[in-house]
């Protein structure tokens, strides 16, 4: 079976599964919206949001609803052990965690689509202005954050104390691509925009994605078998 | 190494028993004075945590490729000193800073670089001792993909700072200055070596018993 | 036995109770803090700054240096302490040997 052939089949099967259920879909996305409400209280003071919070809590919200995402993509294969099943299977271990990344990317355009104008509504923040570039951002970065998500995800699928340890690595380990997020879109969001730096840090968001998605890649079979 | 341990011991005695007169003859720096001093032992810190950084994510790419329980031990060990000579570093840091700054913390490239790694490593140690069985190979990829995280790291910050640019008083070696400094960096990295040998030691003695309660059971 | 073993039970239970107007009356009777300015912003050269700001060096610088032996010592102390129980399950394990 050909590599993008078990790609297709195993991101089916989840979307399959998503589809009747929509469990992870709408209490993402839910969580994200009230992550956003929850920074308006803080961040909102006397009507007027303060300075230019808005990139900052676009970036936070998507970091934040990814690793619910993740931990409840992989928590539904624990269930039912099928990630033990998806291993035993004679296929390309690596086409598995593709298939994985692309599930929870689709579900993060989902969130991010809500969340966007969400910010831009709430936080008074013209993210529309340059659509464009900032999309490209919000893609590097959300397919960077997801690579090293899904590839702890699917480590941590199997350990204890799964939930709480998710965070844990995964912040530290993701940290230039909420800077690089955050720096470009805020570049974008300034009273004087400048598509010059937001694109610097495109380019580092985009070198993020290829070193560790090639790392995972190489690391994922190893680390999840014995 | 077992013949040279006790060798080694001594010398690395000798020098940490020496190090404070040889700190307490260097010239003072112009601008800070006394508390400058404290960067005889501070940046030697930095230095054997990036070493342990390093030395984790070596062993786990080794662990990882050739399953061998050695490189985890070393591994392990790297793991260790890298939060314990971080946390060394992060708290003789501000320590300094705030007599020389004026601050006790800066997002400055060198410090959220360090803080990040730092960080990075104990959620390596969290892993290896919450995480239950198995937990040793998820901890390698923990340890490589923080070692490749270094220059993202520094880069994404150092982009940030330029952009918004702050002084900072970092000290010139001044002659006098360079002995001392070296000399606290050989104890240093003495000193982590001794520390590697015993600590993998420990872990390969435990390992055994492990091994050796389970053929018990069996 | 067992008084003794729920009274421990209900202790902390009864503490968390009792903080509650605790807080309460801690919280109304405060001022809100004054705002400070970031520091960063304040950067001032030593030898120009007024008298009263200039910390005293050394106990900075002590505390500094007893910070790195302190952690060393630790370290190493935590690492003889698990070599103990090394030996003390070495031995139990010996001692459960099958005698041949």
């Amino acid at each position: 079976m050909t590599f993008l052939r078990v790609v297709w089949l195993v991101m089916r099967k989840d979307l399959l599964v998503e589809l009747r259920s929509r469990e992870i879909v709408y209490t993402t996305m839910f969580f994200a919206v009230s992550c956003v409400l929850v920074f308006a209280f803080g961040f909102v003071r006397e009507g007027q949001p303060m300075g230019d919070v808005g990139a900052g809590i676009l970036w936070i919200a998507v970091a934040f609803s990814g690793t619910l995402a993740l931990g409840r993509a992989f928590e539904r294969e624990r269930q039912s052990e099928t990630l033990r099943a998806l291993i035993l299977a004679p296929v390309d271990r690596p086409a598995l965690y593709v298939a994985k990344l692309l599930g929870v990317l689709l579900l993060m355009a989902a969130v991010e689509a809500i969340v966007v104008p969400l910010v831009a509504l709430l936080f008074q923040a013209p993210l529309f202005r340059h659509l464009a570039m900032l999309l490209a951002l919000l893609a590097a970065g959300t397919i960077g954050f997801t690579a090293v998500g899904t590839l702890f995800g699917a480590m941590l699928s199997r350990a204890r104390s799964r939930d709480v340890l998710l965070p844990i690595l995964l912040y530290p380990i993701t940290v230039p691509v909420i800077i690089a997020g955050v720096r470009g879109t805020s570049a974008l969001l300034q009273a004087d925009p400048d598509p010059a730096v937001a694109r610097a840090w495109l380019s580092l968001l985009v070198s993020f994605d290829v070193v560790f998605i090639t790392l995972a890649l190489w690391t994922f079979e190893p680390v999840m078998t014995d | 190494m077992q013949r040279l341990f006790l060798p080694l011991t001594l010398l690395v005695a000798a020098m940490f028993a020496y190090a404070p007169v040889m700190i307490a003859q260097a010239p003072y720096e112009s601008t800070m004075l006394l508390v400058q001093k404290i960067f005889y032992f501070h940046v030697p810190s930095w230095f054997v945590m990036f070493s342990g950084a390093f030395l984790c994510a070596g062993a786990s790419v080794v662990y990882l490729a050739k399953g061998s329980r050695n490189a985890d031990h070393y591994a392990l060990t790297g793991a260790e000193l890298a939060v314990v000579f971080g946390l060394m570093g992060l708290i003789t840091g501000p320590l300094w800073a705030r007599k020389a700054w004026g601050v006790w913390w800066e997002w400055d490239v060198k410090l959220t670089l360090a803080l990040v790694v730092w960080l990075t490593f104990v959620a390596y140690l969290l892993l290896r001792r919450y995480g239950g069985p198995g937990s040793e190979k998820l901890a390698a990829g923990v340890g490589i993909f923080g070692a490749a995280n270094i220059p993202f790291v520094y880069y994404s910050v150092n982009w940030w700072r330029t952009i918004h640019p702050k002084t900072t008083v970092v000290p010139t070696l001044r002659p006098g200055m360079r002995g001392t400094f070296w000399f606290c960096v050989a104890a240093f990295m003495l000193l982590m070596v001794l520390i590697v040998a015993v600590r993998v030691r420990l872990e390969r003695q435990r390992a055994l018993v492990d091994d050796v309660f389970l053929d018990l059971e069996d | 036995m067992n008084r003794v073993r729920s009274w421990w039970r209900v202790l902390p239970i009864l503490a968390i109770l009792g903080m509650g107007p605790v807080l309460g009356a801690v919280v109304s009777a405060q001022q809100p803090p004054p705002q400070p300015k970031a520091a960063q912003d304040e950067f001032v050269p030593i030898d120009q700054l007024p008298p009263e700001e200039k910390l005293p060096a050394a106990p900075l610088l002590i505390a500094a240096y007893s910070v790195a032996w302190l952690a060393v010592a630790g370290y190493l102390f935590s690492i003889w302490r698990r070599l103990d129980r090394v030996e003390r399950d070495i031995a139990d394990a010996g001692r459960r040997l099958p005698r041949t």
